[in-house]
């Protein structure tokens, strides 16, 4: 570890290039989270099949291009996709789990991933794969850091996204009727509002942006049938270190933990990475509630 | 049920789980493993069912226990069953002081925060043995062989497994039956109220979460001797197949009861094994679909269910009011 | 009551299920008529389904050809083979739990091995409690081989020889006094450790020094963070062993990155399709293979490794990896076993197994005390021109080896 550090010292571009790259890491995290976010406000669900909607959207993009599409034109292809994929998914098991315990949808939306999981290796096989874009390298700074161009694409897909996002739930109508059920859903019923066609429509959105999130993934760096878990228990960190309402948060600790986790892997060595992210998890966990409950709360 | 129907069922499952790998000497492992789902699941219960707090990451103890049975079994040069011995008893304890230390930080939160909290530990764990060096990081650990001159390696096995499934069976038994277990139900039904009464539920909750981590972690010590290659990733702290089951099996079962945990873990168990059998190559799809129908339409498990449906066999009179 | 009635019928169906199946002898070998049966434990599911499948085809292609040869004769009888396959769902407990059915229940004494060393190793100890003879064809780590099994084979060549050639390529380019320097990238599983620690062992036997030395965890689908320190240290051999995952990475992010490597050393380059999906990318990349086509091995069953190569491509529509030919080669071993045996009683198979002497399509198979076989060298390929080259061991390289890998600047 101490070796790792001292190379952070004598070439400080490394710790740049770290950072950088973790950035572009950080926006599929982001992509994730802003979904996982929404299900969770909404629907008051924890969506643990993320990661494999992101998978999905991957292999849809991956056959899209197989079959001609240009790859860039995947990314909106892939989120119209699994938008359907998600409004069928939420049609068929999700409105079940919305109105009851939270540790019900976990267990659901667990069996779920499961299911995705099992049906994508039967049809697309267990391989690697990733989708060439064609695209060039960045090289900033006299070579010392060096972007590949589809990382920069997806950094940037992901903050248009989040504006746009944003702008949807604030101006649009179905943005408006999203908030407003997640405020108060009787409440919005009342007044008119189809929550139940709120539900199906912000579960389709949340596979929409994994589904965008996907075909990023296989451009950028390798999909298979397994890579669903990690984004899904990274979206979930996202979400409970930024909050349920705030996008801008979200970004911001989406990009901050790809950034975050990219250097600890570096500094700390790459087989501790992950146990990394997730023992961090936990002391936030704990060290948040510790502090609500020397004023006799907990977090909820 | 009267008295004398209960005492004739327990009988003949006794009787029927004593002789059986004698009958069915194909299936001791699968039976073995039986027994160790049936500790899953009666673990988990005493957290999820009985105290209401759902943890997903037990699978941490039971990974502990089977490092820590195959690092005193690599490191003190005894003989086989010595070794085995002393390993199990440092898996109970080493797994317990675990528990109440991570629980001072861990028991503190509530609900969903707890699960995913606990995932996150379950998952830790696995990474973190993944890159030690010292158990083998990622290629794991062998425990020793049993000695090939004594005949009836799952015989052992599966009596001892069975052994200990009765044994935490019955302290559980005993636990809930005592006050200690009313303190339990009462944290799982409001746990403001329960320690505005006065109840010292901090320490009660540790102490629950002690009593199965020590028999998660004895389980692992000897499952590790039984599959004999603990990877860390796949075997000792195998979140997604183990640790998920856990929570499924007391699920199935009933939650929140005795029985319901052991009930679940043997259908669950045999239903997989049928899966695995029969629907080759499709198994984990019919697990999924399982997951999702048995979450969504039997949340009360089979226990629950039975209740509701015939509410006079668990002593519950009915009285029809015109 | 009812719960009484639920018990008992769990316990009638126990035992209709055990008396359905029966309880069959392990000290005969399964032989239903004229028909011997092989056990298998074979990925169909999970991680490695990809090569469970190319190992199941390799064994059935040899099961094929062999019984259509005439099959084995044993003791002046013409036998058939068959294989009994379970889906081991890629996870070592399930393949222990295999082994013992496949053993206790349908009473095989034969058994061909899974696909990888994690499931090997979970089903080694039980065919060696029960005598059954293993031959297994992907399960390359040295650890198997250091447990004393007496009843496991291996028709591949181990860990350690993995990337041997390529340690082997650097030192000679090594110039006067120069200490070469070699950065590892190795996923965090029993099968790339045990590369490491062979690439580790011929590393320092020949002076070189290992200045960087990752551990990747499976599940990591990113290794810009190891880019970063080869970019900073500049070591003259860069080392990636993280199955087909590994090496598609590795090609793809160095040449993102614009790494300057002089040499690339992988596995599983072909499993991973480097040329078909990176092209000039992979270009200079060099590659571990157990077994490549144009390679001059040849048998009278199967013909040359040529031979071999169209007949699968012609039966399945894709070229044979080498996990395919390996695994028919270790169908033929066992043929070879039961033909010397003269019985199908598994000590006898086992000592015949012990004493093979063949020569396959592809390469030689004769095992040493611990089961390894010593007669079959790993190749050493490298990307030249869109092929594979085979470079390493300089009596059948077919082209010199190409060295050092120009910067991507001047691609």
């Amino acid at each position: 570890m101490l070796e790792n550090l001292q190379l952070l010292f004598d070439y400080p571009a490394l710790g740049a290039d770290l950072i950088a790259n973790g950035l572009m890491i950080g926006a599929i995290f982001a992509l994730a989270a802003f979904g996982m976010a929404l299900v969770w406000g909404v629907l008051g669900i924890i969506n643990i099949a993320q990661g494999e909607l992101v998978m999905l959207g991957g292999f849809v993009a991956l056959t899209a291009a197989g079959l001609g599409v240009p790859p860039l034109m995947t990314i909106p292809l892939a989120a119209l996709v699994l938008f359907m994929i998600g409004w069928g998914l939420y049609r068929l098991v999700i409105f079940r789990v919305v109105d009851r315990d939270l540790f019900v949808s976990l267990l659901a939306t667990f069996g779920l991933s499961i299911i995705l999981q099992q049906l994508s290796n039967e049809v697309f096989g267990a391989d690697v794969r990733t989708l060439e874009t064609g695209l060039g390298t960045l090289i900033l700074f006299d070579s010392q850091i060096v972007l590949a161009e589809i990382k920069l694409v997806s950094f940037v897909t992901a903050l248009v996204v989040g504006l746009a996002l944003w702008a949807f739930l604030k101006r649009a109508r179905l943005g408006q009727a999203i908030r407003a059920t997640s405020q108060n859903a009787r409440a919005a019923r009342i007044l008119g509002i189809d929550t139940d066609r709120v539900y199906a429509a912000t579960y389709a959105l949340n596979a929409a942006l994994c589904g965008a999130a996907g075909s990023l993934v296989v451009m950028a760096w390798t999909i298979h049938p397994y890579i669903g878990l990690p984004y899904t228990v990274r979206s979930f960190l996202v979400v409970i270190v930024a909050g349920l309402g705030n996008i801008a948060a979200v970004i911001a600790a989406g990009l901050g933990l790809g950034a975050l986790e990219n250097v600890a892997g570096f500094v700390l060595g790459a087989e501790y990475q992950i146990a990394f992210v997730f023992s961090l998890m936990v002391i936030i966990l704990v060290v948040r509630n510790l502090l609500l409950r020397r004023k006799r709360e907990y977090l909820k | 049920m009267t008295d004398i129907q209960k005492y004739a069922l327990v009988a003949t499952s006794l009787l029927f789980s004593l002789v059986a790998p004698f009958l069915l000497p194909q299936f001791a492992t699968q039976l073995t493993m039986l027994w160790l789902m049936v500790i899953f699941a009666l673990t988990w219960d005493t957290l999820g069912g009985q105290m209401g707090y759902n943890s997903f990451g037990n699978i941490l103890f039971f990974g502990i226990g089977a490092y820590g049975c195959a690092v005193i079994q690599r490191d003190m040069g005894l003989d086989y069953f010595s070794g085995l011995a002393v390993g199990l008893a440092f898996a109970a304890v080493l797994s317990a002081i675990v528990a109440i230390v991570l629980g001072v930080g861990m028991l503190g939160l509530r609900g969903h925060y707890f699960a995913i909290g606990t995932l996150g530990l379950g998952i830790a764990a696995g990474e973190i043995a993944g890159g030690w060096d010292y158990v083998g990081a990622g290629s794991g650990m062998v425990p020793p062989l049993y000695p090939t001159e004594m005949a009836g390696r799952e015989l052992f096995f599966y009596f001892l497994m069975f052994a200990l499934a009765l044994v935490t069976f019955l302290v559980l038994r005993t636990l809930y039956a005592t006050k200690f277990g009313l303190a339990l139900n009462a944290i799982r039904d409001d746990e403001d109220k329960a320690e505005a009464m006065g109840l010292r539920t901090t320490q009660i909750k540790s102490l629950a979460w002690a009593v199965s981590a020590l028999f998660l972690g004895v389980g692992g010590g000897v499952a590790g001797n039984l599959l004999g290659f603990i990877d860390p990733r796949d075997v000792a702290f195998a979140g997604a197949t183990f640790g998920v089951w856990m929570v499924l099996m007391a699920i199935l079962g009933g939650k929140g009861t005795l029985w319901g945990p052991v009930i679940g873990a043997v259908v669950f168990h045999i239903t997989q094994e049928l899966f695995w059998t029969y629907l080759l190559g499709w198994q984990r799809v019919a697990l999924g679909l399982l997951i999702v129908a048995i979450v969504i339409f039997f949340p009360n498990g089979i226990l629950g269910t039975l209740r509701e449906r015939f509410p006079e066999w668990f002593g519950e009179k009915v009285e029809e009011r015109r | 009551m009812i719960l009484l009635k639920v018990l008992r019928g769990v316990a009638v169906a126990l035992m209709g299920f055990g008396i359905l199946w029966g309880v069959s002898g392990t000290a005969s070998a399964k032989v239903e008529g004229n028909t011997v049966y092989l056990g298998a434990a074979i990925s169909l599911t999970g991680k490695y389904s990809t090569n469970g499948a190319h190992t199941r085809r390799g064994y059935d292609l040899a099961v094929e050809k062999i019984n259509a040869a005439g099959g084995v004769t044993v003791d002046g009888q013409a036998y058939e083979l068959g294989i009994i396959y379970y889906d081991d769902e890629s996870t070592p407990a399930r393949g222990a739990q295999l082994a013992e059915r496949l053993i206790q229940q349908d009473g095989v004494t034969f058994i061909l091995g899974p696909y990888s060393s994690g499931l090997t190793r979970a089903m080694a100890p039980i065919t060696e409690k029960y005598g059954v003879p293993m031959v297994e064809a992907n399960g390359a780590s040295i650890s198997l081989f250091q447990e004393g099994y007496k009843y496991l084979f291996a028709v591949l060549s181990t860990t350690e020889q993995y990337l041997q050639g390529a340690i082997a390529l650097a030192a000679e380019t090594a110039e006067d006094g120069q200490v070469l320097r070699v950065a590892l990238a190795m996923e965090n599983d029993p099968f790339s450790q045990d590369v490491r620690a062979g690439v580790i062992a011929d590393a320092e036997r020949l002076g070189m020094r290992i200045v960087i030395d990752d551990k990747l965890p499976p599940e990591l689908n990113d290794m810009s963070a190891t880019m970063a320190k080869v970019r900073a240290l500049k070591p003259d051999l860069l080392v990636v062993s993280g199955h087909a995952k590994g090496a598609a990475l590795a090609i793809r992010q160095i040449a993102d990155s614009r790494i300057d490597v002089p040499m690339l050393a992988l596995t599983h380059c072909d499993a991973a399709q480097v040329i078909e999906k990176f092209a000039e990318k992979a270009e200079f990349a060099l590659c571990a293979s157990q077994w490549a086509p144009g390679l001059s091995y040849s048998d009278d069953l199967f013909g040359s490794a040529r031979d071999f190569a169209d007949l699968f491509e012609a039966t399945f529509d894709y070229a044979p990896p080498y996990q395919s030919a390996e695994s028919a080669a270790a169908v033929m071993v066992f043929a070879d076993a039961f033909e010397r045996a003269g019985s199908f009683d598994p000590a006898a198979v086992r000592d015949a197994l012990a004493a093979t002497d063949l020569m396959t399509f592809y390469g030689g198979i004769n095992f040493d005390e611990a089961g390894r076989n010593v007669a079959k060298p790993m190749v050493l390929f490298q990307v030249q021109d869109g092929e594979y080259r085979v470079v390493y061991p300089s009596d059948t390289a077919e082209a010199p080896f190409a060295h050092p890998t120009p910067r991507w600047s001047e691609r």
